[in-house]
């Protein structure tokens, strides 16, 4: 800024401002008007008017902004235009306070601006970290990473059951004749042969005095064999052919050849 | 390549975010940070000198690997990925006051863009760029908003100090304020 520039350009420009701004009408937009919509904001908007005009941001010719900044948001639907008509209220604030008399070479004369400015400064600054993150995101947006679906970590949630009474027994109906038929059991009474296991017993006993049960079964007998030499063993007893005892409770059982018998 | 570069290199094809360090180097307890890194140096420069469609980058505080960006017009045509939608100006300008005051409330941020930002923070805060870090101690104790991870992810850059310092940006403009934020009435009442 320099301190040859005179600052009060602004009381002769206001009074073009408005005379053009009544003369021009809301009906004549010029033609580089951009829809205040697509600026992100009154901060923005201004910003951009202070770069078209080419003015010192220190030293903001505030009618002729003001001027530009109404005309732009003539535009404006009235529920987007809040932000931008407190701006305006702003701008013409100052505008009137520029407009006040002051003192020549008055130092302490505040610059009704410098709120502005300081907010511009600000807001601009923060565009340009836009710019940095517009720049950083479209590299990173034009790569891909591997997408990754984190498979039913919360299971969806269960569907209330409705279906008519047709299909709830059709449902059943299909279940029944999915069902396999019970498989069925022909049981053959196997005969037992307590003869042959009488023989078998005898010819144990023939070739020792003493045997245990282990002796005339074999381990992997079948019931029936089981049964027969268990038959026969009692049989054998009866007829007085063997004795049976037990040398104490739960003990093995002795199957002795029971020589009175015999002799008998 | 290495045993330990493989394992990197499996790791990191199997991770749908970037992985931290020190999460890489959960993968094998007996390497030393030296050797990690040497290892994850091997992963890139294979991708980089072999000719591979993808390559190995450091981003979001952690590791991960990419496509090619020149492979992403034929992939995107094809319909196997989407590009994610670019952010609004205005979401933009948030998540830019975010990442530089946070944590930040929302009248802050309203202040320095002049606009009413609630919609915005909520977009912000569904796509995860940005989550509540706290509660400010002023009236009503309003909730203080910061950057995540993803936002790193998603804006490339490694952590946030890779962002320009605030004293880098617009040099003219803001040594001229801080010189004359104090003193703009009196150059200007002087001129």
């Amino acid at each position: 800024m320099t301190a040859t520039r005179a600052l009060p350009h602004d009381a002769p420009s206001t009074a073009a401002t408005v005379r053009s701004f009544r003369g021009d009408g809301d009906s004549t937009i010029p033609a580089f008007l951009v829809d205040a919509g697509t600026f992100s904001g009154p901060l923005d908007l201004l910003l951009a008017l202070i770069r078209e005009e080419q003015v010192d941001i220190y030293d903001i010719p505030i009618a002729r902004i003001c001027e530009q900044f109404l005309a732009r948001i003539s535009t404006l639907e009235l529920n987007d235009a809040a932000e931008y008509l407190e701006m305006a209220a702003r701008l013409l604030r100052i505008k009137a306070q520029m407009l006040l008399p002051r003192a020549d070479g008055d130092d302490q004369w505040d610059d009704p601006r410098a709120e502005l400015v300081r907010r511009l400064l600000e807001y601009q600054q923060m565009r340009e970290v836009v710019d940095v993150l517009e720049r950083r995101g479209e590299l990173r947006r034009n790569q891909f990473a591997r997408s990754y679906v984190q498979s039913s970590i919360t299971p969806p949630a269960p569907i209330a059951l409705s279906l008519s009474l047709p299909e709830l027994l059709g449902a059943v109906d299909r279940i029944l004749r999915a069902v396999r038929q019970p498989t069925m059991h022909e049981v053959v009474a196997r005969p037992l042969d307590v003869p042959g296991a009488i023989t078998i017993i005898r010819a144990v006993l023939a070739l020792r005095e003493r045997a245990r049960w282990a002796d005339l079964v074999a381990i992997d007998a079948e019931p029936w064999q089981v049964l027969s030499t268990l038959l026969g063993i009692l049989e054998m007893a009866k007829i007085g052919e063997l004795r049976v005892f037990q040398q104490k409770p739960f003990g093995s059982v002795d199957i002795v050849r029971d020589v009175a018998g015999e002799a008998a | 390549m290495t045993s330990l570069a493989k394992l990197l290199e499996a790791a990191l094809f199997a991770s749908a975010r970037p992985i931290p360090f020190d999460e890489l180097s959960a993968l094998d307890l007996d390497s030393s940070p030296a050797a990690l890194r040497a290892a994850l140096d091997e992963v890139r420069e294979h991708y980089d000198q072999e000719g591979h469609g993808v390559e190995l980058v450091e981003i979001g505080e952690g590791w991960q690997i990419l496509t090619r960006a020149e492979y992403t017009e034929a992939i995107e045509r094809a319909q196997l990925a989407a590009r994610p939608q670019r952010l609004s100006a205005a979401a933009l300008e948030s998540l830019a006051i975010i990442a530089y005051r946070q944590p930040i409330g929302r009248a802050e941020i309203e202040e320095i863009r002049g606009v009413a930002v609630g919609g915005v923070l909520k977009s912000l805060h569904e796509r995860g760029l940005i989550d509540v870090v706290g509660r400010g101690e002023g009236l009503g104790r309003p909730l203080h908003y910061g950057t995540t991870p993803a936002f790193l992810e998603q804006f490339a850059l490694r952590h946030l100090d890779e962002l320009p310092r605030a004293d880098e940006l617009a040099v003219a403009l803001r040594s001229a304020a801080s010189e004359q934020s104090a003193s703009i009435p009196a150059t200007t009442g002087a001129a």
